[in-house]
Parts: structure tokens; C-alpha cells; sequence
């Protein structure tokens, strides 16, 4: 079974959380105990209709205050594919956890309030979808109900979107626009019967058709070590295996490697899974390797393909995201994490920043607060061997620690 | 399988790497095994995940007391045949130290207790990751769980303060006195372990499958009538039943549901048609609606 994950981002009250119970509703993947939790909750509030937002929203803060403020994770699956929802945050506050959920996510939800149209977050929602180059984004324009299911409405908002995305940096984004309403059902699992002008598919039919192979990146292979193993036992006595998920490409025994930071070279002998031999590994699969002779290897060296290197450097140009109250400032340290390797970095110069309108940018900044999205030349103690982010999600992307508390502060993108 | 390119289910794979990455960053990382189906998947991740070489860490069980005989049966005999490390800590000592009070009732259980067992715990060995088997589908405040959750000195979870977790990068770096919760197998549903236990032949306890058991019936769940932990009511009859368990928590408040599926297979089609959530038969979850969270922030899973 395939599993698709896919981010949504939307501003408070677009109805976001709506829209995923009712898709949860509408595919039966709500069980009894949750609808009755549901109906019996959604009664006590005195609605006349199901509170479908509470099948989403898990802790005591939101449903008190009604908004989501946190990253939650929804599953269902129909019998074609598996889905992993990551649901964020509409908040300008929560930027943090909409970047969080758009990393690991292959797809990506933006809803739109049809009586509002285009707004700020909705740049914002786009912008970040763009930044992290998430190939499939579905523009929802919700709450069709309220305007009459408006063919002009839905068309205004069609053009005022497209203006957002000529002014995108990652041009191959797929966007589709349907027009739904989440709280009566139409277009979100069913096709409507009353906006017989939308000629396109219902928002499951789309996300069902996706091919999740064109939704990877396929770079070339990168095989970052996490752990030696070494048995040391009778059977396994000279057993050196190396660990690790390749990413990118393929990676074939009999395959000349180099074993980077050393440059050593060697070939791949054999690759394990568990107990069984495979001829080749393909990306995303957790494998153990061993070599053809004896090198020293330990976490964090990178075994690449002999005639397909990343950039070896002791410097970078990234975007970061920003995501701490403490500001970053040039000649701040951090420990930059870059894959399972981990270097002490020093913010050389801040570029520029975007503004938060995504108007343009500004080259006149001192520090970067929280949500802020900005251009940040890095320099670390040890080389790093990277890829460029647009060539390569995994290789390409870093999150920066803070050296006294140890929190994720920001997340980068390397340029 | 085909022999030449691999790339099997994304979810082994990427609970394989979160194992091994619990390994290279922490010191003393301990995987804490219930008994149940998702630690037993657990363990068979970390087998594959160090292959050819053993687990590098121990496993721990918090013992409630109130185990399924079947459950520390089985608990004891893997242990042996994988020659793992086992510690077992157990809730009696903590009652009988005076830390906690048992609760009296009809719903009495001692779910509760295992926190401060378990807090204890991790204080004397000093482990700094603890490996778990939580899922996100399995309840609405464990949607929100990252895969490296950090806890205080206190064992608590701030769910506002949670660190932001990007594509596959972990970050393990903490402070002296917190230590982490991990959960490898957070993007597993209660199917996709179902399946895996399937697809890999692994063994589980017999009371997951159909068998004839003495029950009673209370708030419309199934409650067994075999062992004395669970309170009954005079007034509640005893039945008897073909009956299996979803979970296998704490006997006092798990409760049982009408079953006929004698093999993983037949399991697995059940759970694809039920329409029942596995927490739902989790009598302390129904307590209120925040009922987890409030656990969660006390420094249970």
C-alpha cells in the first residue's frame, strides 16, 4: 500500500479541521465510538450540525479556544492509497509548524475562505509551499455554501491566486483549484450536484490519482552513515556493516564509492537488509552496507556514488525559516544538524529577508525573528558535503539548534 | 519479494532509521515493552535494525501486577530466544514504598500508577531515551506527538513547546535531567501493525485471538470474569464468551470485544470491517475527553 502524506494549511476558521473530518466521514474511516464522541459533543455545543472539526483538534487548549495549535497527524486510507494528514496551524505565529508539516509531506492543501478570497496567510501558505518545493499543492476554496456556489466568486479568486504565482521560484509546482464546501460535503470525497460549472474532479479523486514516484525527487544517490555495526560475534566475526537510508537515487553492489569527508575509495560488497542480500537499494530504504576493504567509517561520513559528488565546503547560503523568540543575529553560533551529521555554525551575513508579504525583500536587517523567512550565509568548524536544496530535499535541507536549551530554532534551505 | 531492488513498506524503513538513531544519539536508550502487539513489533524492528549484530539496549517492562498471565508468559520466553537484557520494575513496590495509592472502585485500575514506576525507573538506570510503542492514530492528543518527545526532570510533556521535527532530521541533544520519549512507529495504524505481524509471521500472545473466556457485561463493554483484578458487581453475570482482546493493557480496564478470528488473518480482516477504535475499548481513556492529554502532561506515554 502506498502512503501519501499531505500538508494543510489554512487560516483560523477556513475550516480546515471540517474539511479533514469530513473527508474522514465521507470515506468511513470515522469508527462509532468516534462519531458518537462527535455527535454527543457537538450536541452539549448546541449545534444543529456535526462539529466535524472535533475529530481533529486533540488538545484541551484548542477545544476550548477552537483553533488548532499544533501539528496533528490523521490517518485513513481508502483502498487505493494510505494517507498521513499533517495538519497545521492557520496562525501567523505558527509558520514554524506549517514548514514542520510541508517537510515531510508530498502534497500539499490550501484552503481559502470563499467569502474572504486571497489574504495575507494565503501568501503566506503559498509562499511556503513554494520555498519547500512540494510538487502537488491543491488550492480548496471552501465555504461555497455561503456564496451561493458563485462561479464568479470561485473564478475572482482563481485569477487573484494566479497573480501570486507567477511571482514563484519553483515553476514546475502542479496547482488545482477545486471549489468545495467542507461542511455540507461538496466536492471534498462526493462530486457536488450544485456547481455543475466545476468540470474538474472532487478533492479525494485528486489526491487518489497522484503518482506518489513523481512526487519524489529522484537526486542521485546519497548514503549518509548512522551506525557501525559490529557484531564481533563468531559467524560475523570481520562483519563491518555501515548503517544508513539512501537517498536520491539507487545504490548497486559493485558500485565504486567514495567514502566522503577522506575521499577513500571502495566498492560495495554487499547490501543487507535485515538478513537477506540485495543486487540494489533503492532511495528510502533502510539497508546495511559493507565494503570491499577495510576503511575507518563512523556516523556522519557519506558514502556517494565515485563520479557524482555533492559540494564539499565549509561554508553555505540558505533560506531559513526562523523559529524562535530569541532573534538570530550575525555572529550567533548554533550546532547545524545537516542529515545525522552535526557541525558548529556561525552566522557570517544576513542577506536579505522576505517580507512578510512577499512584496519583495529587504537587504537592511540586523536579526531575523520568529516566522521570518531570510537569505543567511553560514560558516562551520568542519566541511559538510551538501547538495543544492532544489536538486536534492534531503541533502539540501538543515535545521539549526540552539546551544543552550538544545531546541529546533530554524529550519534551511540550501541555495 | 523481489530480490533485486528493495524498497518495501516506508514505514519499516523509516522506523528502522528512527531505532538506529536512537542508538547512535543517545547514551542509555531502553525500549519499554508491554507485552503487547506494537512493543513486540518494536523489538522485531530493532532486530532487523542492528542485524547482524544484537539490540544494543535493554528492554523494560513496567509491571502493573495486573498483567494477562499469557502476556508475561510470552513476555519472558522472547526475551529468552533473542537473548535480550529485561528489567522488570513493578507498580507493587511503588504501592508497597507508600509513592502511590491504589485506587478502590469499580473502575479501579492501575494505569495511573505506571507513571511514577516508570519515572523512577528511569531515574535509577539514568536512561536518557526511552523507545515506545505509541502510535498517532491511536487518540487525539497522541496525534500531536512528535517522534523525539522531550520530557522535564518531572517526566511532563509541554505540548506547546514542542520541537519542530523536519524531514528525517532528529534532533536528540537535550539537557542534564530530561530525557526523550521516542516513538518509531508513530505513523503506524492499528492495521498497518496488524499487517506487519502478518507479513513477518511474528508470534503474539493467544489472548489478541478468539478463545472462550468467562465475561460479565458493563456500560455495554466486555469484562473478564477469569481474573480476580477486574472489580464485578454481584449483580453483573457471568457469561461465557468467544471473545479476544484489541489491547492488552492493565486487565482491570481492558475490556474484551465478541470475536471469532482465531489467526492473524481473520484478525486482520475484522479490524479492515470494525468500526470500533482500539482505544475505544480502553475504559480509562473514555474517563473524559482530556483523559489522555492530562496523563501525557503527568509524564505517561
Amino acid at each position: 500500500m502506498e502512503v501519501l502524506k499531505i500538508a494543510t494549511a489554512g487560516s483560523v476558521d477556513d475550516g480546515k479541521s471540517t474539511l479533514i473530518g469530513r473527508i474522514l466521514y465521507d470515506t468511513k474511516s470515522l469508527t462509532t465510538d468516534k462519531l458518537e464522541a462527535i455527535e454527543k459533543t457537538s450536541k452539549q455545543k448546541g449545534y444543529d450540525y456535526l462539529d466535524f472539526s472535533l475529530a481533529t483538534d486533540g488538545l484541551v487548549a484548542e477545544r476550548e479556544q477552537g483553533i488548532t495549535i499544533d501539528v496533528a497527524h490523521i490517518y485513513f486510507s481508502t483502498a487505493k492509497k494510505s494517507y498521513i494528514i499533517a495538519d497545521t496551524p492557520g496562525h501567523v505565529e505558527y509558520t514554524r509548524n506549517m514548514v514542520t508539516g510541508a517537510s515531510t509531506s508530498q502534497a500539499s492543501i490550501i484552503l481559502i475562505d470563499a467569502r474572504k478570497g486571497v489574504i495575507e496567510q494565503t501568501n503566506r501558505h503559498f509562499f511556503i509551499n513554494n520555498l519547500l518545493r512540494v510538487k502537488d499543492v491543491v488550492v480548496a476554496i471552501n465555504k461555497m455554501d455561503l456564496v451561493d456556489y458563485s462561479e464568479e466568486v470561485y473564478n475572482k479568486i482563481k485569477a487573484d491566486f494566479s497573480e501570486l504565482m507567477s511571482k514563484r521560484d519553483y515553476q514546475d509546482q502542479k496547482i488545482t483549484f477545486i471549489p468545495v464546501s467542507a461542511l455540507k460535503g461538496d466536492n471534498v470525497v462526493n462530486k457536488s450536484d450544485k456547481m455543475s460549472w466545476y468540470k474538474g474532479e472532487a478533492l479525494l479523486e485528486h489526491l487518489e490519482q497522484l503518482d506518489k514516484k513523481d512526487i519524489y525527487n529522484v537526486g542521485t544517490p546519497r548514503f549518509p552513515v548512522q551506525y557501525v555495526i559490529r557484531p564481533k560475534t563468531e559467524d560475523f566475526h570481520d562483519f563491518r556493516g555501515y548503517a544508513g537510508k539512501v537517498y536520491g537515487g539507487e545504490l548497486s553492489v559493485g558500485d565504486n564509492i567514495l567514502v566522503l569527508p577522506s575521499k577513500t575509495r571502495s566498492k560495495i560488497k554487499d547490501i543487507y537488509f535485515y538478513d537477506e542480500k540485495y543486487q540494489t537499494a533503492s532511495r528510502r530504504s533502510s539497508v546495511t552496507i559493507t565494503l570491499e576493504n577495510d576503511i575507518n567509517v563512523s556516523r556522519g561520513d557519506m558514502i556517494v556514488l565515485e563520479n557524482d559528488l555533492p559540494t564539499i565546503d565549509k561554508q553555505f547560503t540558505a533560506n531559513i525559516c526562523w523559529m524562535d523568540s530569541t532573534p538570530l543575529e550575525v555572529g550567533s553560533k548554533y550546532v547545524l544538524q545537516h542529515g545525522v551529521n552535526k557541525v558548529l555554525a556561525k552566522v557570517e551575513t544576513i542577506n536579505h529577508k522576505i517580507n512578510p508579504d512577499y512584496s519583495g525583500i529587504d537587504k537592511n536587517v540586523k536579526g531575523l525573528g520568529v516566522n521570518d523567512i531570510a537569505s543567511v550565509t553560514f560558516k562551520f568548524n568542519k566541511p559538510l558535503f551538501f547538495d543544492q536544496f532544489k536538486n536534492h530535499r534531503t541533502n539540501g535541507s538543515f535545521i539549526l539548534i540552539d546551544t543552550q536549551n538544545n531546541n529546533t530554532v530554524g529550519a534551511g534551505f540550501i541555495q | 519479494m523481489n530480490k533485486d531492488t528493495y524498497d518495501i513498506n516506508s514505514l519499516e524503513n523509516e522506523a528502522i532509521y528512527i531505532i538506529r538513531e536512537v542508538a547512535a544519539q543517545f547514551e542509555k536508550p531502553v525500549l519499554l515493552f508491554s507485552g503487547g502487539k506494537d512493543s513486540i513489533t518494536l523489538v522485531r524492528l530493532a532486530v532487523k535494525a542492528f542485524y547482524p549484530a544484537k539490540i544494543p539496549f535493554p528492554l523494560m517492562h513496567i509491571d502493573t501486577g495486573h498483567n494477562f498471565p499469557e502476556t508475561i508468559e510470552f513476555r519472558d520466553r522472547l526475551v529468552k530466544e533473542l537473548g535480550l537484557e529485561l528489567i522488570v520494575r513493578n507498580v507493587q513496590d511503588s504501592i508497597d514504598e507508600g509513592k502511590v495509592k491504589e485506587e478502590t472502585g469499580r473502575y479501579a485500575s492501575r494505569n495511573q500508577l505506571q507513571t511514577t514506576t516508570l519515572l523512577d525507573a528511569i531515574e535509577e538506570f539514568k536512561f536518557d531515551a526511552c523507545i515506545g510503542g505509541a502510535r498517532r492514530d491511536e487518540e487525539k492528543a497522541r496525534a500531536k506527538e512528535r517522534i523525539f518527545s522531550v520530557r522535564d526532570d518531572f517526566g511532563q510533556w509541554d505540548e506547546k513547546n514542542q520541537r519542530p521535527e523536519l524531514f528525517d532530521m532528529l534532533n536528540g541533544q537535550i539537557n542534564l535531567g530530561q530525557n526523550v520519549r521516542c516513538f518509531p512507529i508513530s505513523n503506524w495504524t492499528e492495521l498497518d501493525v496488524w499487517s506487519y505481524i502478518q507479513q513477518e509471521n511474528i508470534e503474539i500472545p493467544s489472548i489478541y485471538f478468539a478463545h472462550k473466556r468467562k465475561v460479565f457485561l458493563r456500560d455495554g463493554m466486555i469484562w473478564s470474569a477469569e481474573d480476580e483484578v477486574v472489580y464485578r458487581d454481584a449483580s453483573e453475570e457471568v457469561i461465557e464468551e468467544m471473545v479476544r482482546f484489541r489491547t492488552v493493557g492493565d486487565m482491570s480496564c481492558t475490556a474484551a470485544v465478541l470475536s471469532e478470528a482465531a489467526t492473524i488473518s481473520k484478525v486482520v480482516e475484522e479490524i479492515r470491517d470494525s468500526t470500533i477504535s482500539e482505544r475505544g475499548a480502553r475504559i480509562d481513556d473514555k474517563r473524559s475527553e482530556a483523559a489522555m492529554e492530562k496523563r501525557k502532561q503527568q509524564g505517561y506515554f
